[in-house]
């Protein structure tokens, strides 16, 4: 049917209004719950890295919440590596820290187009029978090759070698990059070295495969068809386990091992 | 229910089936076919998408300027998927991650499109409705039997349950490690349209 210009232009302009009521009301009625599947999401993977629960489990909210009862959170200062004990770890939100200036100091320039960080960051300390820290786990994010990467790292007692890692939150291709996040190729980081002798991050995803930990401490197995995912990955462990991340934190639980 | 009706309704499912005879929508079939629940949620949305896009696309039919009708379709189509995606994100978080991007991709399957353009365009919103839900089940239908083949002999389970103990956990079976990759799909597809074929050999296009 042919129909005059004015009337193909407001059809369009009806049809368009339409949708975008219909989408942006779906969107803000199912946002509490999404964020709900969110979190618990994330409680997920810091048990996965902590190696607290398997990647096929299937957990409720309940269950979730018996096996974080050995987890303590802390928040600490990034740049002193102290703990901040005026933050409420329950409220603490890293991810809005980042975004507002006035919680977050500008990164140096890094491979991870990381721009800000934040003043505070959130950890997740596995604790023993005895209380001593078990597993350390932190927040690691970056850029990998599409968007920002999301996720967590763990580290054994001797904060070198490597509990777990997980992303809970990418865009990575499917199939290629996107398997960051099939426990397979996780399961390879288990048991790697971080550091180096001179206590710089080392860990490298190389390409193809890599031999066990005990010859190749430093490696970790590449992705097929994914070699900017992986140079990515290595770079934002690099970032957050370094001086602009954790390194601070991590230098302060050395030397309090030490004495 | 009138032969036409049921025509639109179950033709679809055999004779005019959108994946064995049309060959559209094969992206996502070789893509979330390795298990059976999110081969199963993925029809259930292809199925809303599809008989809704179908409705409101035929109630529309004839106000819907010709020139930019295409556009008109995709946009109706887009907001389907996104609420559809958000849905599945609120209510069943595990499945929509392993369907990923294949949700939003519902956009661009070829089955919700082509009937838009090709029935709901020329056809009363009942029938269209049925033309919808009869395409969605003939999707469904492949999807769910290739889903079926490849969980079963590729990891030994059906809906995640055990049916073949393999020999990794102490059982018989050794998986079939193909059928865990998509073009397994792409075989499983094939031998189905040969099977059909010869059971329907109408349905053999001429060289």
């Amino acid at each position: 049917m042919q129909r005059s210009p004015l009337y193909t232009i407001l059809f369009a302009t009806a049809v368009c209004i339409v949708c975008a009521i219909v989408v942006s009301a779906s969107a803000v009625s199912l946002k509490e719950r999404q964020d709900i599947n969110a979190a618990l999401d994330k409680q997920r993977n810091v048990l996965q890295a902590a190696g607290l629960m398997d990647a096929k489990e299937k957990l409720d909210a309940q269950e979730i919440a018996k096996r974080f009862e050995n987890i303590e959170m802390e928040v600490i200062d990034l740049a002193t590596g102290e703990p901040a004990p005026d933050v409420d770890p329950e409220t603490f939100n890293q991810a809005r820290a980042t975004k507002d200036p006035a919680t977050s100091t500008p990164a140096p320039p890094n491979p991870s187009f990381i721009k800000r960080t934040p003043n505070h960051a959130l950890v997740y300390k596995v604790l023993g029978e005895d209380g001593g820290v078990e597993v350390l786990v932190l927040p690691i994010e970056g850029y990998g090759l599409w968007k920002f990467l999301y996720g967590f790292i763990a580290l054994e007692e001797d904060l070198n070698t490597v509990r777990g890692i997980t992303f809970y939150d990418h865009g990575e291709t499917p199939g290629l990059g996107g398997e960051v996040d099939n426990p397979r190729w996780k399961a390879r980081w288990v048991g790697r070295k971080v550091f180096g002798d001179d206590g710089e991050p080392e860990i490298e995803v190389i390409k193809g495969a890599a031999p066990p930990p005990a010859e190749a401490p430093y490696e970790v197995d590449g992705l097929s068809g994914a070699t900017l995912t992986a140079r990515g990955v290595t770079n934002l462990v690099h970032f957050w386990l370094g001086d602009n991340g954790f390194g601070a934190y991590l230098g302060n639980l050395e030397q309090r091992k030490a004495t | 229910m009138t032969g036409k009706q049921r025509e639109a309704l179950v033709d679809p499912l055999f004779n005019d089936n959108p994946i064995a005879l049309q060959v559209l929508g094969i992206c996502s079939a070789l893509a979330v076919t390795t298990r059976m629940d999110t081969s199963l949620v993925m029809s259930i949305a292809v199925i809303c998408v599809l008989t809704l896009s179908n409705v409101f696309i035929s109630l529309m039919r004839d106000s819907i300027p010709t020139n930019i009708r295409i556009i008109v379709q995709l946009t109706v189509i887009a907001s389907l998927v996104i609420v559809t995606d958000q849905i599945l994100k609120a209510y069943l978080p595990e499945i929509s991650k392993q369907l990923s991007v294949f949700v939003g991709l519902i956009i661009t399957n070829c089955i919700i499109m082509g009937r838009a353009e090709a029935f709901a365009m020329a056809n009363p919103p009942g029938l269209s409705f049925l033309d919808g839900i009869g395409n969605g089940l003939g999707y469904a239908l492949i999807l769910m039997l290739t889903a079926f083949l490849r969980e079963l002999f590729g990891s030994g389970r059906l809906f995640g349950k055990e049916i073949l103990p393999l020999v990794t956990e102490g059982g018989w079976y050794t998986p079939n490690g193909l059928m865990v990759l998509s073009p397994s799909a792409f075989f499983i597809i094939g031998l189905m349209i040969w099977a059909l074929r010869v059971w329907k050999p109408d349905q053999i296009e001429e060289d």
